[in-house]
């Protein structure tokens, strides 16, 4: 599918405190199921290679990962283009037990945010009501939230690198949100160690 | 603004990641109630200044619908626990009677009684 | 004259001259001047007008709670009104105007109020404007709002040329005020390890304590300030902003702090403001005390100043207020300004101590250096009218019988102090009265209470009520260890450091009028509120009228209601409505404290919500192409759709007819991307979808589509859509653009809250597709020529869908039709939305394909008699009154609605129901308009018996057609009902059925 776009086809900016990109085509499989089930617990590995996170947590293997969402529902990142197979994968794995698998990668936009870790941090802390400090909120973990006015997740792959998940629709929002909450000269300095 | 634990995602959820319910431990009254049962479970609501039981969903979190035990006055938070139950758990019931002895709340009150 | 002095000014930088300009006059500060000290470094002591009077003002404090000296501030698109002198700090070019005056500051025509001061005495607009009532609108209005408000407004059409954001910040604990007090706090918990923050309103740490003098550990306070934040800036666990507000403290630990960052260099990188938003375990206010004035007549003559402010302008900007000042109080503390001024080469003729018994170490001290001062008197009036030139001495305890009078160019006055108490309060503190310092402080057993419900905030210092230096410290010091403690921290047993203890203080006297008997014509200038112009005289007239709540006078006299909230005012006001009343000042209680303790700005509100992200935009996949082709887009919930394409030179409405036409004739294209899509997935699936819908969806054939209805708890169709069974276990749900999340929602809510054993998931796939009308005699045709699915009309009927590689992309087609005619909706995967679109471009091009907007999809539904949620639906709508029931089962036993729906209100058949609407005359019926009836209702207004809905021009049918609610509408066809216009005039229209188009499904079924 070479003429698939993503929701800003790799729109970036740099100049402020952080560089906010599109991140490009991201494969994403919503499960839902009773993660406690071993089948589901076994089809996650199966089509992952990553263990079921546990609350509010986020484990990656690879270019996959497995991000905890509800107490019945994971986010599972891949390839784009593998995303329809991990769909049917799940399907096939888990006939009999109750669970609903769905591709939702074209749903959702993502951006990275990448720069100094303080810096990072604070781009969200502008947006999001919830405690960034790094005592609070590391690599490992991932949080559903707001964005200013719209649903948002994110989680950190590793210091100062900042993945944020939002619908497609408000994408350009929450680019600008983000492009302006790393403007010039708007360092706060709550998070420096 | 408040801040209420999900007992789902375990977060301290800020007011703004949260959808305010009503009412909690309402029974659905369907084809073949009465009047007056139908009228009182859409419109007659409590409205306590003190214990109230609410229910809350961490709409920009987990999605989850849970409840809140709560001092209207104070905004005393006694407890949140999931939605799936027809009557508050017995603990948030004794976390209650600890901070305010003798409450009733409909046909709720200390477990002890 | 007010000057600066050689010497002192302990916040400046004498070497950097600032200049600056106040009302258009160039004047010269140094760099470290507030726009305050810098005007009066310039001997401008008159720096505005007052509200009400207009009288003359000058600046009175030295910070926050200033009244008088406000202005305007900046030009265009950063013009300020109502900003405080005192709290401005200066900067190159700053630019100031005074306010509440015609023409000029110093020539005032709005001053003849004075004259007829005693014509304008409390409740004057209330008793003055009631009667005659037609006088409101041409006569009472316009004279209020010429004279009403403080300072200007901006410009209409100027836009704030800065911008703002918010900050969310957690902490253990929030230390607000950084003075000596606020620092030893946020050393005792930070000692812990505790996440600590720390706000300050100033530019400068350590409060106070500089100015006022003492030793701790036996050095000069401002030895300890500079270690006190080296210790904490060198702790990890510890954040300190300077020219940050605690502006207000809310419920579970939430705190707005307003941090001004550029406001001292405009133009600067970066936010002007940022809003805090910050969750604290404990708080504590270490936010100090206010001096009050003393109440005689003149207290308002530019030059009275609050005794500490003066020593503020002496000590921290190296200016004098005058010459020679006259100080008079009821306390010691004002002594300390007597030796300040003493200290600064400046002549203090006289000191007027209005108790009898005079002060303590203090008043010795400053006989001793030779300073008069007369013990047992009082001010019985100030001389001079822009400026003081003198004081007229009488005896405090008489009524007011003058004395002698002393030339001078300042007064200096002290009333006592009034602890901080703003941010302890308005969560909930409770506050007790002390009688001895004549003060509320907070009372610690009765403190704001959290989630929890243990305390959270703790007040400290002079916040609390504690003066001594000593006592602030280890106040303080147990307020950071007591929060340390409460947030799960080891605060250590580090003890307080060791002040040197002041002299011996003689206590205060409470005097609240000065004389104490003060006469009429002196109560009538002897001024409560400065900034609203009350008076001692208006409180007693509010209390004679019956208004004895504090609360009532407060909004009767409008004491304590202007911008400054009544900081330096209120407790004068309540002790002389008190008094007035007979009963002790608690019995008459305080006014309640809100936030913010000060204004702050409407950007920082905002935070980054303006412009561009003043709200969310919902962009579909071919947004920008809409936008390219100059779509004229409306907004559909946070979507925007395009309402029409229209050419060059073409008008909407020509544009939405030719799209009609196009799409009728041959093949129109729809963006409905926006529709919700939802999945409802599991064994219960079915049974859910009967309880959500008032159609029987469990008996839906997979590979087919079925219309549905949804109505809520109450019965009131609250959504519509088309339903596809997509397996055995598993339905796509349509709902209306921008309808997704409710519904969702809504079936989440039953699943959680009700049917919780119920085996079903629901997910939202709005977004995952892109999704497009094709629609017209030709759409069958264009998506052959794209190739990969058979969609015959064997091998797809109608309402039927089918899954397949369309055009090399995988999509799934509905054949569903919402105008009427033969049409499918295609989705595509979002990332191929782009692209397939354009191959439907492409690929029409032939067929003459015209893409079409909202107006053109609502002329064609109506048209087919389709409902439109939103238009013939407002929330009190059933389906039984659209005609709907052919849509409710009535196999079933239970749907969501279906109790509702057998209320009595919901059976009455005087209920309107659904008909359609053609005008004699063929015009368009006007959207909304009323069908009038015979006679008039118990309200004499005239009985209606049905309305408007929707309303079109058709171009098929090339009339107006209309759809509407009627009083037994179905039962009356060809009648004909009046619709009046907005303009008085009636249109005539008929009853007629609300199909028109293709009756019978032909066109749709080919």
């Amino acid at each position: 599918m070479s003429e698939a776009a993503s929701a800003l086809s790799g729109a970036a900016y740099e100049g402020g405190l952080v560089r906010v990109a599109d991140a490009g085509l991201q494969g994403m499989v919503t499960l839902r199921g009773d993660l406690e089930a071993e089948a589901i617990r076994a089809a996650v590995r199966e089509a992952s290679g990553c263990d079921m996170p546990g609350q509010r947590a986020i484990t990656a293997e690879g270019d996959a990962a497995v991000a905890w969402m509800a107490p019945d529902e994971v986010l599972i990142l891949g390839p784009h283009a593998r995303a329809g197979d991990t769909c049917a994968a799940l399907e096939a794995a888990l006939q009999g037990q109750h669970h609903l698998a769905v591709n939702v990668s074209d749903a959702r936009a993502l951006f990275t945010v990448t720069g100094e870790d303080a810096a990072v941090r604070e781009v969200l802390a502008k947006l999001a009501p919830v405690d960034l400090s790094p005592g609070a909120f590391g690599p490992g973990d991932f949080r559903r939230s707001r964005l200013a006015q719209v649903p948002g997740a994110f989680w950190m792959p590793q210091a100062g690198v900042m993945r944020v998940i939002c619908f497609r629709s408000v994408a350009q929002y929450v680019f600008d949100l983000l492009c302006t909450s790393a403007a010039p000269g708007s360092r706060v300095g709550y998070f420096e160690a | 603004m408040l801040i209420l634990h999900c007992p789902y995602c375990g977060v301290m959820a800020d007011e703004t990641e949260l959808h305010g319910g009503g009412e909690a431990h309402l029974t659905r009254h369907g084809p073949g109630s009465s009047d007056e049962d139908f009228h009182d479970y859409l419109f007659a609501k409590e409205n306590p200044r003190g214990v109230h039981f609410e229910r809350w969903r961490h709409v920009q979190g987990c999605g989850k619908w849970f409840h809140a035990a709560r001092d209207t006055a104070t905004l005393e938070v006694f407890g949140t626990y999931p939605a799936q139950t027809t009557e508050p758990p017995k603990a948030i019931r004794k976390a209650i009677t600890a901070k305010r002895p003798g409450w009733t709340w409909r046909g709720f009150s200390d477990p002890a009684k | 004259m007010s000057t600066r002095l050689a010497t002192g000014g302990r916040l400046l930088d004498k070497g950097r001259q600032v200049s600056f300009t106040f009302n258009g006059k160039r004047m010269t500060g140094c760099a470290g001047d507030t726009l305050a000290s810098a005007l009066l470094a310039n001997d401008q002591v008159m720096m505005g007008r007052s509200f009400k009077y207009h009288r003359p003002r000058g600046v009175v404090a030295s910070g926050a709670e200033e009244p008088n000296a406000l202005v305007g501030l900046g030009t265009g698109a950063r013009f300020e009104p109502n900003q405080r002198a005192t709290t401005t700090e200066l900067f190159e070019g700053l630019s100031a105007a005074s306010q509440n005056h015609w023409p000029s500051l110093d020539y005032d025509i709005g001053a003849v109020n004075q004259a007829f001061a005693r014509f304008l005495p409390a409740g004057f607009y209330y008793k003055m404007f009631m009667f005659p009532r037609v006088f409101w609108k041409h006569v009472y209005e316009p004279f209020i709002r010429q004279s009403a408000g403080l300072g200007k407004a901006p410009d209409a059409e100027t836009r704030d040329a800065d911008t703002y954001e918010h900050f969310h910040a957690y902490t253990d604990v929030l230390v607000i005020g950084g003075g000596i007090a606020g620092l030893q706090a946020a050393l005792a918990a930070g000692r812990s390890g505790a996440r600590v923050l720390v706000m300050e309103q100033t530019p400068h740490w350590g409060g106070r304590a500089p100015v006022d003098g003492g030793e701790v550990d036996g050095k000069p306070a401002e030895a300890f300030i500079d270690a006190a934040v080296a210790e904490l800036e060198a702790m990890d666990n510890v954040t300190l902003r300077l020219r940050c507000m605690g502006a207000g403290v809310y419920d579970h630990g939430y705190v707005l702090g307003y941090e001004r960052l550029s406001d001292h260099a405009p133009g600067a990188d970066g936010p002007r403001h940022r809003l805090w938003r910050v969750r604290a375990g404990q708080v504590i206010t270490a936010t100090g005390a206010i001096e009050r004035p003393l109440s005689f007549a003149g207290n308002d003559v530019p030059g009275v100043m609050l005794a500490s402010a003066l020593r503020d302008y002496v000590v921290n900007w190296g200016v004098s207020a005058g010459d020679r000042t006259v100080v008079v109080t009821n306390n010691d503390d004002a002594y300390r300004t007597a030796l300040v001024l003493l200290d600064a080469g400046l002549n203090v003729p006289l000191i007027l101590d209005a108790r009898a018994g005079g002060g303590g170490a203090l008043a010795d001290e400053a006989r001793a250096r030779g300073i008069r001062v007369e013990t047992g008197k009082g001010i019985a009036k100030v001389k001079g009218r822009a400026r003081v030139t003198g004081v007229a001495i009488c005896a405090q305890a008489g009524e007011g019988a003058v004395l002698e009078e002393v030339p001078c160019d300042a007064v200096a006055m002290s009333g006592g102090w009034s602890p901080v108490v703003h941010l302890w309060s308005h969560c909930g503190g409770k506050l007790n009265w002390d009688d001895a310092l004549a003060m509320f402080r907070p009372d610690a057993g009765r403190a704001p209470t959290g989630h929890d419900g243990a305390p959270f905030v703790a007040a400290c210092g002079a916040a609390n009520g504690e003066f001594g230096l000593n006592a602030i410290l280890k106040d303080a010091n147990t307020a950071g260890q007591t929060a340390a403690r409460a947030t799960g921290h080891k605060p250590g047993r580090k003890g307080a450091p060791k002040a040197s203890d002041a002299g011996d203080e003689a206590p205060l006297e409470q005097v609240w009028l000065m004389p104490q008997g003060a006469n009429i014509k002196l109560r009538m200038k002897a001024w409560l509120d400065y900034q609203n112009d009350v008076k001692v005289s208006d409180v007693q007239l509010a209390a004679r009228e019956g208004y004895e709540s504090v609360e009532h006078t407060k909004r009767y006299t409008t004491l304590g209601m202007a911008t400054d909230q009544g900081k330096l005012s209120n407790i004068n006001g309540l002790a002389v409505l008190s008094n007035v009343l007979g009963q002790p000042i608690p019995q008459a209680g305080t006014t309640t404290f809100r936030p913010p303790y000060t204004p702050i700005s409407m950007g920082a509100i905002a935070g980054e919500a303006r412009g561009a992200l003043f709200q969310p935009i919902r962009r579909t996949t071919v947004h920008d192409w809409h936008e390219a082709q100059n779509a004229y887009m409306e907004p559909v919930g946070h979507w925007r759709r395009p309402y029409c394409f229209p050419k060059a030179g073409e008008s909407h409405e020509d544009a939405v007819q030719r799209e009609v036409r196009a799409t009728r004739d041959s093949l129109g294209l729809l963006d409905a991307s926006t529709l919700g899509k939802l999945i409802v997935k599991g064994p219960d699936a079915g049974r859910f979808m009967d309880m959500m819908y008032t159609n029987m969806m469990s008996n839906l054939a997979v590979g087919k589509c079925r219309y549905g209805l949804m109505c809520s708890e109450n019965g009131f169709l609250m959504d519509d859509g088309v339903v596809a069974r997509l397996s055995d276990d598993t339905w796509l749900c349509h709902t209306t653009t921008g309808g997704a999340e409710r519904v969702h929602a809504h079936m989440e809510e039953f699943l959680q809250t009700e049917w919780w054993d119920w085996q079903i998931f629901v997910a939202n796939v709005t977004e995952q597709y892109a999704q497009f009308g094709v629609v017209g005699p030709n759409s069958r045709k264009v998506l052959e020529k794209l190739g990969g699915v058979d969609l015959s009309k064997e091998a797809l009927a109608f309402m039927q869908w089918t899954e397949g590689t369309l055009a090399g992309i995988e999509s799934r087609i509905f054949r569903i039709s919402f105008s009427g005619e033969l049409s499918y909706e295609v989705a595509v995967p979002a990332s191929m939305g782009r692209a397939f679109w354009n191959k439907l471009l492409e690929a029409g091009k032939e067929f003459g394909v015209t893409p079409y907007g909202t107006e053109a999809l609502h002329i064609m539904r109506a048209e087919k008699g389709f409902i439109m949620i939103g238009d013939e639906t407002d929330g009190t709508v059933i389906p039984q009154d659209l005609g709907l029931n052919w849509a409710i089962s009535k196999k079933k036993e239970d749907y969501i609605g279906k109790r509702a729906q057998a209320r009595s209100y919901m059976t009455n058949p005087e209920r309107w129901k659904l008909v359609g609407l053609e005008t004699v005359d063929g015009s368009v019926l006007p959207d909304g308009a009323y069908a009038v009836g015979e006679g008039v209702n118990a309200n004499g207004q005239r009985v209606v018996q049905g309305r408007v809905t929707s309303t079109y021009h058709s171009p098929t049918l090339e009339r107006g057609i209309a759809m509407g609610l009627v009083l037994h509408g179905p039962d009356r066809m060809g009648e004909v009902l009046d619709f009046p216009r907005l303009d008085g005039s009636i249109v005539q229209a008929k009853i007629v059925d609300h199909v028109w188009f293709d009756k019978d499904g032909e066109k749709q079924n080919v």
